[in-house]
Protein backbone atom coordinates (compact mmCIF):
# COMPACT_ATOMS: atom_id res chain seq x y z
CA UNK A 1 0.00 0.00 0.00
CA UNK A 2 1.42 3.17 -0.94
CA UNK A 3 2.55 4.90 2.42
CA UNK A 4 1.17 8.13 1.87
CA UNK A 5 -2.27 7.43 1.34
CA UNK A 6 -1.78 4.68 4.87
CA UNK A 7 -0.77 8.16 6.55
CA UNK A 8 -3.65 9.53 5.22
CA UNK A 9 -5.67 6.59 5.93
CA UNK A 10 -4.49 7.32 9.51
CA UNK A 11 -4.57 10.38 10.07
CA UNK A 12 -8.58 10.05 9.15
CA UNK A 13 -8.37 7.84 12.24
CA UNK A 14 -6.45 10.26 14.45
CA UNK A 15 -8.90 12.94 13.19
CA UNK A 16 -11.77 10.72 13.91
CA UNK A 17 -11.38 9.96 17.39
CA UNK A 18 -10.81 13.88 17.59
CA UNK A 19 -14.41 14.29 16.22
CA UNK A 20 -15.62 11.86 18.01
CA UNK A 21 -15.55 13.65 21.67
CA UNK A 22 -17.90 16.65 20.82
CA UNK A 23 -20.32 14.30 19.14
CA UNK A 24 -20.41 12.52 22.17
CA UNK A 25 -21.12 15.32 24.51
CA UNK A 26 -23.58 17.05 21.72
CA UNK A 27 -25.58 13.20 21.77
CA UNK A 28 -25.45 12.73 25.10
CA UNK A 29 -27.39 16.43 26.06
CA UNK A 30 -29.50 15.61 23.32
CA UNK A 31 -30.17 12.32 24.29
CA UNK A 32 -31.05 13.52 27.42
CA UNK A 33 -32.58 16.56 27.89
CA UNK A 34 -33.83 16.63 24.38
CA UNK A 35 -31.99 20.16 23.18
CA UNK A 36 -29.74 20.41 20.85
CA UNK A 37 -26.53 22.70 22.17
CA UNK A 38 -26.23 24.62 18.77
CA UNK A 39 -22.77 26.57 20.55
CA UNK A 40 -21.40 23.72 21.30
CA UNK A 41 -18.37 24.38 19.14
CA UNK A 42 -18.28 27.41 20.77
CA UNK A 43 -18.00 26.03 24.46
CA UNK A 44 -14.92 24.29 23.28
CA UNK A 45 -13.57 27.62 22.24
CA UNK A 46 -13.93 28.77 25.47
CA UNK A 47 -12.01 25.93 26.47
CA UNK A 48 -9.17 26.32 24.39
CA UNK A 49 -8.61 29.68 25.28
CA UNK A 50 -9.13 28.74 28.90
CA UNK A 51 -6.21 26.86 28.18
CA UNK A 52 -4.14 28.99 25.86
CA UNK A 53 -4.50 32.00 28.23
CA UNK A 54 -3.33 30.07 31.17
CA UNK A 55 -0.36 28.30 30.06
CA UNK A 56 1.22 31.00 28.04
CA UNK A 57 -0.41 33.97 29.61
CA UNK A 58 -0.68 33.05 33.23
CA UNK A 59 2.48 30.49 33.28
CA UNK A 60 0.82 27.75 34.50
CA UNK A 61 2.23 24.28 33.71
CA UNK A 62 0.28 22.78 30.50
CA UNK A 63 -1.04 19.55 32.59
CA UNK A 64 -2.33 22.14 35.06
CA UNK A 65 -4.54 24.20 32.26
CA UNK A 66 -5.91 21.29 31.06
CA UNK A 67 -7.10 19.99 34.58
CA UNK A 68 -8.72 23.48 34.81
CA UNK A 69 -10.41 23.52 31.88
CA UNK A 70 -11.88 19.85 32.27
CA UNK A 71 -14.12 21.55 34.73
CA UNK A 72 -14.38 24.34 34.30
CA UNK A 73 -16.41 23.86 31.03
CA UNK A 74 -18.39 21.23 32.80
CA UNK A 75 -19.49 24.62 35.42
CA UNK A 76 -20.26 26.49 31.78
CA UNK A 77 -22.41 23.52 30.88
CA UNK A 78 -24.52 23.59 33.87
CA UNK A 79 -24.65 27.25 33.90
CA UNK A 80 -26.40 27.15 30.30
CA UNK A 81 -28.33 24.42 31.41
CA UNK A 82 -29.50 26.14 34.50
CA UNK A 83 -29.70 29.72 32.92
CA UNK A 84 -30.77 29.01 28.77
CA UNK A 85 -31.95 25.79 28.74
CA UNK A 86 -34.17 24.80 31.67
CA UNK A 87 -36.30 27.50 31.59
CA UNK A 88 -36.99 26.93 28.13
CA UNK A 89 -37.88 23.40 28.49
CA UNK A 90 -41.06 23.21 27.66
CA UNK A 91 -40.89 25.78 24.94
CA UNK A 92 -40.77 24.43 21.50
CA UNK A 93 -37.99 22.77 19.83
CA UNK A 94 -37.51 25.85 18.00
CA UNK A 95 -36.96 28.14 20.41
CA UNK A 96 -34.83 26.05 22.15
CA UNK A 97 -32.51 25.80 19.37
CA UNK A 98 -32.66 29.65 18.70
CA UNK A 99 -31.43 30.14 22.24
CA UNK A 100 -28.93 28.10 22.31
CA UNK A 101 -28.08 29.79 18.76
CA UNK A 102 -28.06 32.93 20.66
CA UNK A 103 -25.40 31.92 23.34
CA UNK A 104 -22.95 30.77 20.17
CA UNK A 105 -23.08 34.50 18.84
CA UNK A 106 -22.52 35.79 22.58
CA UNK A 107 -19.51 33.42 23.44
CA UNK A 108 -17.99 34.76 19.72
CA UNK A 109 -18.47 38.09 20.35
CA UNK A 110 -17.65 37.65 24.19
CA UNK A 111 -14.46 36.40 23.03
CA UNK A 112 -13.80 38.83 20.27
CA UNK A 113 -14.07 41.80 23.25
CA UNK A 114 -11.49 39.76 25.45
CA UNK A 115 -8.78 38.06 23.04
CA UNK A 116 -9.13 40.40 19.48
CA UNK A 117 -9.42 38.77 16.93
CA UNK A 118 -5.70 37.68 16.87
CA UNK A 119 -4.80 33.95 16.18
CA UNK A 120 -3.16 32.69 19.57
CA UNK A 121 -1.47 29.50 19.31
CA UNK A 122 -0.60 27.25 22.38
CA UNK A 123 3.40 26.63 20.54
CA UNK A 124 3.13 23.09 21.84
CA UNK A 125 4.22 20.14 19.51
CA UNK A 126 5.11 16.82 20.27
CA UNK A 127 8.19 15.02 18.12
CA UNK A 128 6.75 12.93 15.04
CA UNK A 129 6.40 9.47 15.67
CA UNK A 130 8.08 7.04 13.08
CA UNK A 131 5.57 4.01 12.50
CA UNK A 132 7.21 1.44 10.16
CA UNK A 133 7.01 3.70 6.62
CA UNK A 134 5.14 6.38 7.59
CA UNK A 135 4.99 9.04 10.06
CA UNK A 136 2.29 10.44 12.67
CA UNK A 137 2.30 13.60 14.47
CA UNK A 138 2.91 12.63 18.17
CA UNK A 139 0.68 15.33 18.94
CA UNK A 140 -2.24 14.01 17.17
CA UNK A 141 -1.56 10.58 18.23
CA UNK A 142 -1.59 11.86 21.88
CA UNK A 143 -4.96 13.37 20.97
CA UNK A 144 -6.61 10.15 19.40
CA UNK A 145 -5.28 8.22 23.06
CA UNK A 146 -6.60 11.29 25.22
CA UNK A 147 -9.84 10.97 22.92
CA UNK A 148 -10.65 7.01 23.08
CA UNK A 149 -9.84 7.42 27.38
CA UNK A 150 -12.76 10.10 27.69
CA UNK A 151 -14.79 7.99 25.42
CA UNK A 152 -13.90 4.81 27.13
CA UNK A 153 -14.50 6.67 30.64
CA UNK A 154 -18.06 7.67 29.30
CA UNK A 155 -19.34 4.14 28.36
CA UNK A 156 -18.18 2.96 31.43
CA UNK A 157 -20.44 5.51 33.42
CA UNK A 158 -23.13 4.94 31.06
CA UNK A 159 -22.46 1.26 31.56
CA UNK A 160 -22.24 0.78 34.92
CA UNK A 161 -23.34 3.42 36.97
CA UNK A 162 -26.78 3.79 38.79
CA UNK A 163 -26.58 7.40 37.27
CA UNK A 164 -25.23 6.04 34.08
CA UNK A 165 -28.25 3.34 33.38
CA UNK A 166 -30.90 6.30 33.99
CA UNK A 167 -29.27 8.86 31.23
CA UNK A 168 -29.84 5.77 28.95
CA UNK A 169 -33.18 5.02 30.71
CA UNK A 170 -34.29 8.63 30.16
CA UNK A 171 -33.58 8.34 26.69
CA UNK A 172 -36.38 6.30 26.25
CA UNK A 173 -38.74 6.96 28.11
CA UNK A 174 -38.85 10.78 30.20
CA UNK A 175 -42.41 10.21 31.77
CA UNK A 176 -41.84 7.67 33.69
CA UNK A 177 -38.71 8.09 35.46
CA UNK A 178 -39.86 9.69 38.67
CA UNK A 179 -41.98 6.19 39.57
CA UNK A 180 -38.30 4.43 39.53
CA UNK A 181 -37.11 7.68 42.09
CA UNK A 182 -35.04 9.61 39.59
CA UNK A 183 -35.41 13.14 39.65
CA UNK A 184 -35.07 14.28 35.76
CA UNK A 185 -33.66 17.46 36.78
CA UNK A 186 -30.86 16.10 38.30
CA UNK A 187 -30.05 14.24 35.41
CA UNK A 188 -30.36 16.64 33.04
CA UNK A 189 -27.61 18.49 35.04
CA UNK A 190 -25.57 15.63 35.24
CA UNK A 191 -25.76 15.37 31.46
CA UNK A 192 -25.37 18.84 31.02
CA UNK A 193 -22.02 18.95 32.96
CA UNK A 194 -21.18 15.47 31.26
CA UNK A 195 -21.44 17.23 28.26
CA UNK A 196 -19.43 20.34 29.09
CA UNK A 197 -16.61 18.10 30.39
CA UNK A 198 -16.38 16.28 27.13
CA UNK A 199 -16.34 19.76 25.35
CA UNK A 200 -13.52 20.71 27.88
CA UNK A 201 -11.52 17.63 26.90
CA UNK A 202 -12.09 17.72 23.00
CA UNK A 203 -10.71 21.86 23.74
CA UNK A 204 -7.17 20.04 25.44
CA UNK A 205 -6.75 17.89 22.35
CA UNK A 206 -7.89 20.45 19.86
CA UNK A 207 -5.70 23.66 21.37
CA UNK A 208 -2.35 21.37 20.61
CA UNK A 209 -3.55 21.08 16.82
CA UNK A 210 -5.26 24.19 16.15
CA UNK A 211 -4.94 28.02 16.73
CA UNK A 212 -7.65 30.00 18.99
CA UNK A 213 -9.72 32.65 17.12
CA UNK A 214 -13.10 33.60 18.28
CA UNK A 215 -14.43 31.83 15.47
CA UNK A 216 -12.43 28.55 15.60
CA UNK A 217 -15.68 26.76 16.49
CA UNK A 218 -16.79 27.81 12.57
CA UNK A 219 -13.69 25.33 11.69
CA UNK A 220 -15.42 21.53 13.35
CA UNK A 221 -18.63 22.60 14.91
CA UNK A 222 -20.70 22.59 11.54
CA UNK A 223 -18.65 18.82 10.91
CA UNK A 224 -19.77 17.57 14.33
CA UNK A 225 -23.86 18.57 13.76
CA UNK A 226 -23.15 16.59 10.54
CA UNK A 227 -21.67 13.75 12.29
CA UNK A 228 -24.13 13.50 15.08
CA UNK A 229 -27.03 13.26 12.42
CA UNK A 230 -25.63 11.24 10.20
CA UNK A 231 -24.65 8.80 13.07
CA UNK A 232 -28.74 9.64 14.56
CA UNK A 233 -28.80 12.03 16.83
CA UNK A 234 -29.10 10.62 19.89
CA UNK A 235 -27.37 7.43 19.25
CA UNK A 236 -24.12 7.40 21.34
CA UNK A 237 -22.27 4.60 19.25
CA UNK A 238 -24.02 5.62 15.75
CA UNK A 239 -22.61 8.98 16.59
CA UNK A 240 -18.67 7.57 17.53
CA UNK A 241 -18.59 5.34 14.63
CA UNK A 242 -19.85 8.22 12.13
CA UNK A 243 -16.83 10.28 13.67
CA UNK A 244 -14.44 7.99 12.17
CA UNK A 245 -15.71 7.35 9.09
CA UNK A 246 -16.05 11.59 8.87
CA UNK A 247 -12.31 11.75 9.84
CA UNK A 248 -11.33 9.26 7.07
CA UNK A 249 -13.62 10.94 4.54
CA UNK A 250 -11.68 14.12 4.94
CA UNK A 251 -8.63 12.64 5.36
CA UNK A 252 -7.77 10.76 2.83
CA UNK A 253 -10.76 12.97 0.62
CA UNK A 254 -7.63 15.33 1.15
CA UNK A 255 -5.09 12.93 -0.13
CA UNK A 256 -6.36 13.00 -3.40
CA UNK A 257 -7.58 16.19 -4.10
CA UNK A 258 -6.88 19.19 -1.50
CA UNK A 259 -8.30 19.40 1.52
CA UNK A 260 -10.68 22.39 0.67
CA UNK A 261 -11.91 19.64 -1.48
CA UNK A 262 -12.54 16.74 1.44
CA UNK A 263 -14.75 19.20 2.88
CA UNK A 264 -16.71 19.37 0.07
CA UNK A 265 -17.07 15.28 -0.42
CA UNK A 266 -17.80 14.92 3.11
CA UNK A 267 -20.57 17.72 2.70
CA UNK A 268 -22.00 15.59 -0.27
CA UNK A 269 -21.50 12.38 1.52
CA UNK A 270 -23.65 13.83 4.24
CA UNK A 271 -26.55 14.84 1.77
CA UNK A 272 -26.31 11.86 -0.06
CA UNK A 273 -26.66 10.05 3.52
CA UNK A 274 -30.06 12.26 4.46
CA UNK A 275 -31.50 11.01 0.99
CA UNK A 276 -30.89 7.55 1.61
CA UNK A 277 -31.09 7.10 4.97
CA UNK A 278 -32.71 10.55 6.74
CA UNK A 279 -32.72 8.20 10.19
CA UNK A 280 -29.08 7.96 10.59
CA UNK A 281 -26.49 5.60 9.11
CA UNK A 282 -26.36 3.16 12.13
CA UNK A 283 -29.75 3.68 13.55
CA UNK A 284 -31.30 0.12 13.69
CA UNK B 1 -56.00 7.20 63.20
CA UNK B 2 -54.07 5.67 60.18
CA UNK B 3 -51.09 3.29 60.91
CA UNK B 4 -47.59 2.49 59.70
CA UNK B 5 -48.49 1.85 55.77
CA UNK B 6 -52.47 2.97 55.17
CA UNK B 7 -52.79 4.19 51.72
CA UNK B 8 -56.02 6.69 52.26
CA UNK B 9 -57.45 9.02 49.79
CA UNK B 10 -59.85 11.30 50.74
CA UNK B 11 -62.37 13.51 48.28
CA UNK B 12 -59.93 13.49 45.39
CA UNK B 13 -60.72 15.40 42.43
CA UNK B 14 -58.21 15.12 39.49
CA UNK B 15 -57.81 15.38 35.69
CA UNK B 16 -55.63 16.92 32.74
CA UNK B 17 -56.17 20.23 31.86
CA UNK B 18 -59.83 20.90 31.67
CA UNK B 19 -60.55 17.22 31.27
CA UNK B 20 -62.01 15.95 34.81
CA UNK B 21 -61.18 12.33 35.50
CA UNK B 22 -62.50 11.51 39.23
CA UNK B 23 -64.53 13.74 41.06
CA UNK B 24 -63.97 13.04 45.23
CA UNK B 25 -63.02 9.46 45.11
CA UNK B 26 -62.38 7.97 48.77
CA UNK B 27 -60.27 4.72 49.15
CA UNK B 28 -58.15 3.24 51.80
CA UNK B 29 -56.16 0.35 51.81
CA UNK B 30 -54.59 -1.04 54.88
CA UNK B 31 -51.06 -2.43 55.12
CA UNK B 32 -50.82 -6.29 54.23
CA UNK B 33 -54.44 -5.90 52.30
CA UNK B 34 -54.73 -6.59 48.08
CA UNK B 35 -57.43 -4.26 47.27
CA UNK B 36 -58.34 -3.83 43.58
CA UNK B 37 -60.25 -0.84 41.33
CA UNK B 38 -62.75 -2.23 38.91
CA UNK B 39 -64.41 -0.36 36.42
CA UNK B 40 -64.90 0.16 32.88
CA UNK B 41 -62.66 1.77 30.31
CA UNK B 42 -62.27 5.77 30.99
CA UNK B 43 -63.50 5.39 34.39
CA UNK B 44 -60.72 7.03 35.99
CA UNK B 45 -58.61 4.05 37.24
CA UNK B 46 -55.37 4.79 35.50
CA UNK B 47 -55.74 8.53 36.84
CA UNK B 48 -55.99 7.37 40.52
CA UNK B 49 -52.87 5.54 40.09
CA UNK B 50 -50.98 8.30 38.72
CA UNK B 51 -52.24 10.80 41.25
CA UNK B 52 -51.47 8.50 43.94
CA UNK B 53 -47.61 8.03 42.21
CA UNK B 54 -47.40 11.87 42.16
CA UNK B 55 -47.67 12.13 38.34
CA UNK B 56 -50.59 14.15 38.39
CA UNK B 57 -51.76 16.15 41.49
CA UNK B 58 -55.33 15.91 42.84
CA UNK B 59 -56.87 18.95 42.73
CA UNK B 60 -59.21 18.75 45.78
CA UNK B 61 -58.80 16.42 48.40
CA UNK B 62 -56.59 14.25 50.69
CA UNK B 63 -53.79 11.82 50.05
CA UNK B 64 -51.83 10.31 52.87
CA UNK B 65 -49.61 7.19 53.09
CA UNK B 66 -48.55 6.03 56.71
CA UNK B 67 -49.66 9.28 57.48
CA UNK B 68 -47.73 11.34 55.84
CA UNK B 69 -49.35 14.11 53.13
CA UNK B 70 -48.78 13.67 50.00
CA UNK B 71 -49.62 16.58 48.61
CA UNK B 72 -46.45 18.69 48.72
CA UNK B 73 -44.07 15.32 48.24
CA UNK B 74 -42.52 15.52 44.42
CA UNK B 75 -43.25 12.11 42.81
CA UNK B 76 -39.76 10.97 42.44
CA UNK B 77 -39.05 10.94 46.15
CA UNK B 78 -42.63 8.25 46.61
CA UNK B 79 -40.48 5.38 45.84
CA UNK B 80 -38.82 6.66 48.95
CA UNK B 81 -41.39 6.42 51.58
CA UNK B 82 -42.48 2.78 49.62
CA UNK B 83 -44.41 3.69 47.40
CA UNK B 84 -44.01 1.33 43.20
CA UNK B 85 -46.00 1.58 40.70
CA UNK B 86 -46.16 -0.93 38.11
CA UNK B 87 -47.41 1.51 35.00
CA UNK B 88 -49.80 1.00 32.43
CA UNK B 89 -48.04 -0.88 29.34
CA UNK B 90 -45.37 -1.71 31.69
CA UNK B 91 -43.03 1.03 30.11
CA UNK B 92 -39.92 -0.99 30.05
CA UNK B 93 -37.03 0.75 29.01
CA UNK B 94 -37.08 -1.20 25.83
CA UNK B 95 -33.25 -1.05 24.76
CA UNK B 96 -31.86 -2.13 28.02
CA UNK B 97 -31.37 -5.34 29.20
CA UNK B 98 -33.72 -7.08 31.99
CA UNK B 99 -31.10 -6.79 34.45
CA UNK B 100 -30.10 -3.01 33.23
CA UNK B 101 -33.63 -2.23 34.29
CA UNK B 102 -33.88 -3.59 37.10
CA UNK B 103 -30.89 -1.67 37.90
CA UNK B 104 -32.86 1.40 37.12
CA UNK B 105 -35.43 0.46 39.85
CA UNK B 106 -33.01 0.29 42.46
CA UNK B 107 -32.20 4.11 42.06
CA UNK B 108 -33.18 5.38 45.26
CA UNK B 109 -30.25 5.72 47.70
CA UNK B 110 -31.41 2.72 50.19
CA UNK B 111 -32.30 0.28 47.37
CA UNK B 112 -28.80 0.57 45.92
CA UNK B 113 -26.67 -1.25 48.91
CA UNK B 114 -29.53 -3.98 48.28
CA UNK B 115 -29.18 -4.28 44.87
CA UNK B 116 -27.69 -8.22 44.84
CA UNK B 117 -29.79 -9.36 47.20
CA UNK B 118 -32.91 -7.76 45.93
CA UNK B 119 -32.23 -8.90 42.32
CA UNK B 120 -31.34 -12.54 43.18
CA UNK B 121 -34.93 -12.37 45.12
CA UNK B 122 -36.69 -10.98 41.91
CA UNK B 123 -34.91 -13.59 39.95
CA UNK B 124 -36.28 -16.14 42.26
CA UNK B 125 -40.04 -15.32 42.17
CA UNK B 126 -39.38 -15.17 38.25
CA UNK B 127 -36.91 -17.70 37.12
CA UNK B 128 -37.30 -16.46 33.56
CA UNK B 129 -36.11 -13.39 34.44
CA UNK B 130 -32.90 -15.14 35.48
CA UNK B 131 -32.59 -16.93 32.19
CA UNK B 132 -33.35 -13.61 30.26
CA UNK B 133 -31.29 -11.32 32.82
CA UNK B 134 -28.75 -10.25 29.74
CA UNK B 135 -31.82 -9.76 27.36
CA UNK B 136 -33.14 -6.79 25.73
CA UNK B 137 -35.92 -6.39 27.57
CA UNK B 138 -38.09 -5.31 24.37
CA UNK B 139 -37.69 -8.24 22.64
CA UNK B 140 -39.27 -10.24 24.86
CA UNK B 141 -43.13 -11.99 25.07
CA UNK B 142 -45.88 -9.58 26.88
CA UNK B 143 -45.78 -11.88 29.80
CA UNK B 144 -41.84 -11.90 30.52
CA UNK B 145 -42.23 -7.88 30.07
CA UNK B 146 -44.66 -7.71 32.71
CA UNK B 147 -42.77 -9.74 35.11
CA UNK B 148 -39.76 -7.73 34.17
CA UNK B 149 -42.17 -4.60 35.50
CA UNK B 150 -43.03 -6.22 38.30
CA UNK B 151 -39.55 -7.54 39.18
CA UNK B 152 -38.63 -3.77 38.19
CA UNK B 153 -40.87 -1.96 41.21
CA UNK B 154 -39.88 -4.40 43.58
CA UNK B 155 -36.14 -3.31 43.25
CA UNK B 156 -36.84 -0.49 45.48
CA UNK B 157 -38.19 -2.29 48.58
CA UNK B 158 -41.82 -1.07 48.17
CA UNK B 159 -44.49 -1.21 51.17
CA UNK B 160 -47.11 -1.10 48.23
CA UNK B 161 -47.25 -1.82 44.80
CA UNK B 162 -49.65 -0.10 42.40
CA UNK B 163 -50.51 -2.53 39.59
CA UNK B 164 -51.85 -0.77 36.36
CA UNK B 165 -53.64 -3.41 34.25
CA UNK B 166 -51.42 -5.98 34.46
CA UNK B 167 -53.28 -8.53 32.38
CA UNK B 168 -53.82 -6.04 29.67
CA UNK B 169 -52.59 -7.26 26.02
CA UNK B 170 -51.93 -10.94 27.71
CA UNK B 171 -52.87 -14.73 26.37
CA UNK B 172 -55.14 -15.75 28.79
CA UNK B 173 -52.81 -18.24 30.07
CA UNK B 174 -50.36 -16.26 30.61
CA UNK B 175 -53.05 -13.37 32.53
CA UNK B 176 -53.37 -16.74 34.71
CA UNK B 177 -49.55 -16.47 35.11
CA UNK B 178 -49.73 -13.07 35.90
CA UNK B 179 -52.29 -13.27 38.66
CA UNK B 180 -50.36 -15.98 40.10
CA UNK B 181 -48.03 -13.89 40.78
CA UNK B 182 -49.32 -11.13 41.83
CA UNK B 183 -50.70 -13.75 44.95
CA UNK B 184 -47.16 -14.90 45.45
CA UNK B 185 -46.06 -11.20 45.82
CA UNK B 186 -49.31 -10.78 48.44
CA UNK B 187 -48.07 -13.61 50.18
CA UNK B 188 -44.62 -12.21 51.09
CA UNK B 189 -46.55 -9.61 52.72
CA UNK B 190 -46.87 -6.86 50.74
CA UNK B 191 -49.53 -4.30 49.87
CA UNK B 192 -50.49 -4.23 46.66
CA UNK B 193 -53.80 -2.03 44.94
CA UNK B 194 -54.45 -3.15 41.34
CA UNK B 195 -56.45 -1.36 38.80
CA UNK B 196 -57.79 -4.41 36.38
CA UNK B 197 -60.62 -4.19 33.63
CA UNK B 198 -60.05 -8.32 34.13
CA UNK B 199 -63.47 -8.06 37.13
CA UNK B 200 -63.45 -12.02 37.00
CA UNK B 201 -59.69 -12.42 37.67
CA UNK B 202 -58.88 -9.97 40.21
CA UNK B 203 -61.36 -10.34 42.49
CA UNK B 204 -59.65 -13.87 43.26
CA UNK B 205 -56.74 -11.94 44.17
CA UNK B 206 -57.89 -9.11 45.56
CA UNK B 207 -59.78 -9.36 49.73
CA UNK B 208 -61.61 -5.71 48.87
CA UNK B 209 -62.57 -4.28 45.86
CA UNK B 210 -63.89 -0.70 44.67
CA UNK B 211 -66.30 -0.40 41.42
CA UNK B 212 -65.12 2.86 40.41
CA UNK B 213 -67.50 4.46 37.16
CA UNK B 214 -67.26 7.43 35.58
CA UNK B 215 -64.71 9.15 38.28
CA UNK B 216 -66.87 7.88 40.98
CA UNK B 217 -66.57 4.99 43.18
CA UNK B 218 -70.27 2.87 42.44
CA UNK B 219 -69.68 0.33 44.83
CA UNK B 220 -66.81 -1.24 47.58
CA UNK B 221 -66.64 -4.30 49.33
CA UNK B 222 -65.56 -7.49 50.22
CA UNK B 223 -64.21 -9.55 47.10
CA UNK B 224 -66.62 -12.42 47.83
CA UNK B 225 -69.25 -10.09 48.21
CA UNK B 226 -69.05 -7.97 45.16
CA UNK B 227 -68.45 -11.28 43.00
CA UNK B 228 -72.22 -12.36 44.59
CA UNK B 229 -73.97 -9.14 43.73
CA UNK B 230 -76.65 -9.37 40.71
CA UNK B 231 -76.22 -5.86 39.88
CA UNK B 232 -71.78 -6.58 39.46
CA UNK B 233 -72.75 -9.57 37.99
CA UNK B 234 -74.72 -8.47 35.41
CA UNK B 235 -72.40 -5.08 34.54
CA UNK B 236 -68.83 -6.60 34.91
CA UNK B 237 -68.88 -10.45 35.29
CA UNK B 238 -71.68 -11.69 32.68
CA UNK B 239 -69.62 -10.66 29.54
CA UNK B 240 -72.17 -7.95 28.52
CA UNK B 241 -70.45 -6.04 26.02
CA UNK B 242 -71.76 -2.93 27.12
CA UNK B 243 -70.08 -2.69 30.36
CA UNK B 244 -66.93 -2.25 28.47
CA UNK B 245 -68.22 0.97 26.73
CA UNK B 246 -67.82 3.41 28.78
CA UNK B 247 -70.78 5.89 29.25
CA UNK B 248 -68.41 9.05 28.78
CA UNK B 249 -67.01 7.99 25.61
CA UNK B 250 -63.12 9.36 25.43
CA UNK B 251 -60.31 8.89 23.13
CA UNK B 252 -57.77 8.66 25.90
Amino acid sequence: MDPFLLEAVLNGVLLGGVFALPVLGLNLVFGVVDVIWLCYAELVMVGMYIVWFLHTQAGWPLALAFATCLPAIAVLGLLLHLLVVRPLLAAPPINQVLATGGVLFVLQGAATLVFSTDFRSLGVEMPPIELGEVFVSGTKLAAFVAALLGAAVLWAFLKFTYVGTAIRAIARDREVMPLMGVDPHRIYLIASAAGGALAGLAACLLVVQLDVHPFVGLSFGPITFMICVMGGLGNMLGGFLAAFLMGLIVSVGGFYGDTDMSYVVAFLFFILVMFIRPQGLFTR
Amino acid sequence: MSGVGTLELSGIHAGYGDFQALFGVDLRVEPGEAVGVVGPNGAGKTTLLRVISGLIRASAGTLRFGGADLAAVPAHELPVLGIAHVPENRRLFPQLTVEENLKVGAYIKSARARFQERRDHVFELFPRLKQRRHQLAGTMSGGEQQMCAIGRALMSGPRILLLDEPSAGLAPLVVQQVFDLVRRIRQEGLTVLIVEQNVAQVLRVVDRAYVLETGRVAAEGASAALAADPAIRRSYLGGALSAWIPSCWRPC
